[in-house]
């Protein structure tokens, strides 16, 4: 297990999430998440604009075996998708943290930090279900 | 913790991710299914099949068993050695479980059964044996590994004795030999040439490294299934239970209708079945839209109605999203299949999709 990015919040549905500068939030799956998926073939994106609610359904990542609901950590509105896994959904796989971010979103209401786990939960986390 | 075969440590050496799948730790795969699926339709794969179920049957009247028995008969087999593929009934004509039969001599033939169904396999072919004074013998001290690939063979040579060496080589398709303790086999369940390979539990491990030192690849149950459903063929338990008939599973042509006088288990219910004539069809589709199909989806025919899927996927091979569907009667090629509450668009595809490391069906259209 490669070590977690240190300036990510994470979810226990294994999703990270990334502020930005201004003041838009990255999300994507994390590393264990593309791992216990494997091979990713298609990833369903939302529009651009959408409104979703902490908790509701986002996108579905698909790979070879099954397929995996991505859940909104927050609530607010899609800011941008990222279209290149339209073609390329393997960049989830190699670059979970990176290249394979899946949306941006606008935050309707602040982060509650409370609700997401540190780096340091989220690596507990990981290391219980591996055991 | 489930059963473990003889090459459990194996797998969890290379890195395997374990999952059960009925009642045994098997490898899912060992990093990445698609890789593993490549590596069969481009080079040689291997795949740990020990779970599957052996049964050695002997006595004087096993040929006649065996023509009671399943839907196909064996009085096909007229070489020692030769392979038959077929399904084991129950009186209403549904389907117990589908098996390979070798014929190894007048009074000794192998199945091959499913290892999720043997406790049911195994006390309902002891239980239609009695009549017919047979030896029933699981063979559960024997590994086996499925070696497969267009260069399967010649990779996987070494490890044979070198005596039975070259006659292994000459064996035909769908046939089998003993060359000592191992049993090899020109049989496999991924579309490609290849060999299954019994032999003592013991000799196993050896073989299995062996194998990958000639670099074949480890391969997990995730690309056996991605491999069998491009190559179009049924899975025990999702393509098929009891509750079907082989006529709404693809599987017509396993079942020998001559000589009429035959009377295998489920033989009038499957004839009152094909005599009624409106069997749902059982077709190969290939998704013309963007996602994934999968199993239990609903297939919605316009005007016709509405059948399901029974295996679903993405084909590595082909880059796009193939399923096997049982759907209503009727002659058509287009139907739609619902995702997430979206209607998608399939079109209804002759299989195989995949064979021999070859695309078989027309991309676009």
């Amino acid at each position: 297990m490669s070590d977690l990015p240190g300036d990510l919040l994470y979810t226990k549905d294994h999703e990270w999430l990334r502020r930005e500068d201004d003041g838009s939030v990255t999300i994507g799956i994390t590393d264990h998440a593309q791992g216990a998926l494997g091979d990713l073939v298609y990833v369903e994106l939302p529009e651009v604009g959408q409104d979703v609610d902490e908790g509701g359904d986002m996108a579905v990542v698909e790979s070879v075996k099954a397929a995996s609901d991505v859940y909104a950590p927050i609530s607010g509105s899609i800011a941008a998708v990222n279209e290149e896994l339209a073609d390329d959904p393997e960049k989830i796989n190699s670059d979970p943290y990176g290249d394979g971010w899946i949306v941006r979103m606008q935050p309707s209401d602040g982060i509650d930090e409370g609700a997401l786990l540190s780096p340091d939960d989220y690596q507990q986390l990981v290391d219980e279900l591996d055991d | 913790m489930g059963s473990k075969t003889p090459l459990h440590e194996k797998h969890v050496d290379a890195g395997a991710r374990i999952v059960d799948f009925g009642g045994w730790d098997m490898p899912l795969h060992y990093g990445s299914q698609k890789e593993e699926h490549h590596a069969v339709r481009q080079n040689a794969g291997v795949f740990d099949v020990s779970h599957m179920t052996i049964v050695d049957l002997a006595g004087e009247r096993v040929r006649e068993f065996l023509q009671h028995l399943v839907a196909n008969d064996v009085a096909k087999l007229k070489e020692y050695g030769k392979a038959l593929y077929t399904a084991m009934l129950n009186a209403d004509g549904g389907v117990i479980d589908d098996l390979i039969i070798y014929y190894l001599s007048d009074t000794n033939y192998r199945l091959v059964v499913n290892a999720a169904t043997r406790i049911k396999d195994l006390a309902w072919i002891r239980e239609q044996a009695g009549a017919f004074d047979i030896a029933v013998n699981e063979r559960a001290e024997l590994a086996m590994v499925a070696v497969q690939g267009p260069n399967a063979r010649e990779l996987a040579a070494p490890c044979i004795a070198a005596e039975f060496r070259d006659a292994a080589r000459a064996m035909k398709p769908f046939f089998g030999m003993q060359t000592g303790d191992v049993f090899i086999a020109r049989t496999g369940y991924t579309g490609e040439d290849g060999w299954e390979i019994c032999m003592p539990a013991a000799d196993a491990p050896a073989v299995w490294d062996r194998l990958l030192a000639a670099g074949v690849v480890p391969c997990g149950l995730g690309a056996r299934d991605t491999l069998r459903l491009e190559a179009a063929m049924n899975l025990y338990g999702t393509d098929m239970d009891e509750t079907v008939s082989p006529l709404e599973a693809g599987l017509n042509w396993t079942i020998a209708w001559e000589p009429a006088e035959r009377d295998f288990i489920g033989r009038a219910a499957l004839e009152a079945l094909r005599d009624a004539g409106n069997s749902r069809r059982f077709v190969g589709l290939l998704l013309e839209d963007r996602g994934v199909l999968r199993n239990h989806q609903k297939v919605v025919v316009d005007g016709v109605g509405e059948g399901e899927i029974t295996s679903g996927g993405f084909s590595p091979t082909i880059g796009k999203s193939i399923a096997l569907a049982r759907v209503p009667a009727g002659d058509y090629d287009r139907a739609q299949v619902e995702v997430r509450g979206k209607l998608l668009n399939v079109r209804i595809v002759k299989t195989p999709f995949v064979r021999n490391g070859k695309i078989r069906i027309d991309i676009e259209e």
